[in-house]
């Protein structure tokens, strides 16, 4: 019986709505947690999985040794490799093809390349305006790996303990 | 200025101009407020989420209703192929024209008021009625399925809601004794302890809870209802046609914000006997009560439909009724000054 007075006067002084409101309320004066992109930024991971890039020995000698597993580990087939064997006996690709249309970021492919060739970066902020625009070759991706190098480099030393 | 001088010049064409001039006087702010509710909304609901809302657009994102706006009017007014072309572009008009219409007998202070009409009530609640038709008419024009079933749940929500609007309405004739609107603000002078929402305070809450489901807004948004049906009576508007909806809704709101302030907490008069009254009272009430709508809009989910139901007709149908009836019983007793 005292519960269904309690009820009553519960429902009729509307005391479950203020009790939501109050909780509305006190968030209106909360800290805001909006990060406003292009002057604030998120933190970013070193292991941070965004635009790929082919890297260079300090001689300026290109990493990749034409192996083909990221070809083979690649889940979305994103990645077309031709190779050749160069005068000095060595294996080198004379195409090395990302289509990031295709590309989901999974990573697989720097994890397996055996030389740290391909590796991936944290630049994310790069765009197509046709659809080939999306799709890098070589050269493309050798220009991402001279510019990043440093950043690259420094994010390889900061995993290194984990890998 | 001497309107003597323009009235003379213009001879008999003097009537319509000066009651244009009129209308344009209440319309124009009007809509600037309409367009700001929207900012305001974005923002203090934002706010709400822990969020900062939209800061973009000019200093702190002030001029996003233009921008909205400008949006809006480029862009083309979609017809399918399957609506009836006439009334699907009629019913924004008619939708939009009662949100406006209501206005002329809404008295700003004790002078200001285009139409001092002795049965303003009754007219505002006439007027409002009629914005059902244009999201009934919108719902059957389009031809959809999901406009469809918004403009019935509007239609039936907004009938059964009429009613416990009507009989709130009721106990505040019964205190004031009159059905004129500044005749009704004047009655509550004295204080915030005169004002009605004090006597008749569950009619008050009545009249706001039902007022939100008039406006079909959260938590009774159900013809909108974009979970399950889209966005209701509107999915196959867009451009200007959309932002005629838009902007009967936000009119409606600040309307029904206006009346409420009007009829419960004593319109343009101060609520310390000292202090002047002013247009600028009336103002901070309906702002406080927008907020109210813009604060139940952050805080609670939308409402099942047949809670809708069961909420207007087995709830604020009797609570009125009975308020009414103890409204009316102590109006013939000595402490009927109570309720004056």
């Amino acid at each position: 019986m005292l519960s269904r007075i309690k009820h009553f006067f519960d429902t009729f002084l509307l005391t479950e709505l203020v009790r939501g409101m109050s909780m509305t309320g006190r968030y209106f004066f909360a800290r805001k947690i909006t990060v406003q992109y292009p002057e604030e930024r998120a933190p970013q991971s070193p292991r941070f999985r965004g635009l790929h890039a082919q890297r260079r020995y300090p001689n300026g000698e290109e990493r990749c040794i034409a192996c083909k597993l990221c070809e083979a580990v690649c889940p979305a087939l994103a990645i077309q490799i031709e190779s050749e064997q160069r005068a000095d006996g060595t294996r080198r690709t004379t195409r090395y093809d990302i289509d990031l249309t295709k590309c989901i970021f999974c990573g697989f492919c720097e994890e397996a390349c055996p030389v740290d060739a391909i590796v991936e970066t944290r630049v994310y902020e790069y765009h197509g305006e046709k659809r080939g625009d999306l799709y890098y070759t070589k050269e493309m991706l050798l220009a991402v790996g001279d510019k990043y190098e440093a950043q690259i480099a420094q994010d390889r030393a900061a995993d290194a303990r984990y890998r | 200025m001497n309107l003597d001088y323009f009235a003379e010049l213009l001879g008999p064409a003097w009537l319509p101009v000066w009651t244009l001039a009129k209308i344009v006087a209440i319309v124009a702010p009007l809509l600037l407020g309409v367009a700001y509710l929207t900012y305001a909304e974005r923002r203090i609901i934002g706010y709400m989420q822990v969020r900062l809302g939209c800061n973009r657009v000019g200093p702190w994102g002030l001029l996003q209703p233009i921008a909205d706006g400008l949006k809006l009017m480029f862009k083309e007014i979609i017809i399918p192929s399957g609506a009836s072309k006439g009334l699907y572009l009629l019913a924004p008009v008619l939708a939009m024209a009662p949100a406006l219409a209501a206005w002329a007998v809404i008295p700003f202070t004790d002078t200001l008021v285009l139409a001092d009409v002795d049965a303003g009530l009754l007219l505002v609640m006439a007027i409002t009625s009629m914005g059902v038709y244009g999201v009934v008419l919108a719902g059957w024009a389009s031809n959809s399925k999901y406009a469809f079933l918004g403009s019935m749940r509007s239609a039936a929500q907004i009938v059964s809601y009429e009613i416990a609007m009507g009989f709130a309405l009721v106990g505040v004739l019964m205190s004031a004794q009159s059905l004129n609107l500044s005749d009704i603000v004047q009655a509550q002078s004295g204080g915030i302890h005169q004002w009605y929402w004090l006597p008749l305070f569950p009619l008050f809450l009545v009249y706001l809870i039902a007022g939100v489901a008039e406006l079909n807004r959260a938590p009774f948004d159900v013809a909108e209802g974009e979970s399950e049906i889209v966005a209701g009576f509107h999915v196959d508007y867009s451009g200007m046609a959309f932002a005629m909806f838009f902007l009967a809704e936000y009119a409606n709101m600040i309307l029904v914000a206006t009346l409420t302030s009007t009829m419960f907490l004593g319109g343009w008069l101060s609520p310390i006997p000292g202090l002047p009254d002013g247009f600028f009272w009336l103002a901070l009430k309906v702002s406080f009560i927008l907020f109210l709508f813009l604060w139940f809009r952050a805080t609670f989910p939308r409402y099942r439909y047949d809670q809708i139901m069961r909420l207007g007709w087995k709830v604020f149908i009797p609570v009125t009724l009975v308020w009414l009836l103890v409204v009316a019983a102590m109006l013939q007793t000595p402490w009927a000054y109570l309720f004056h």
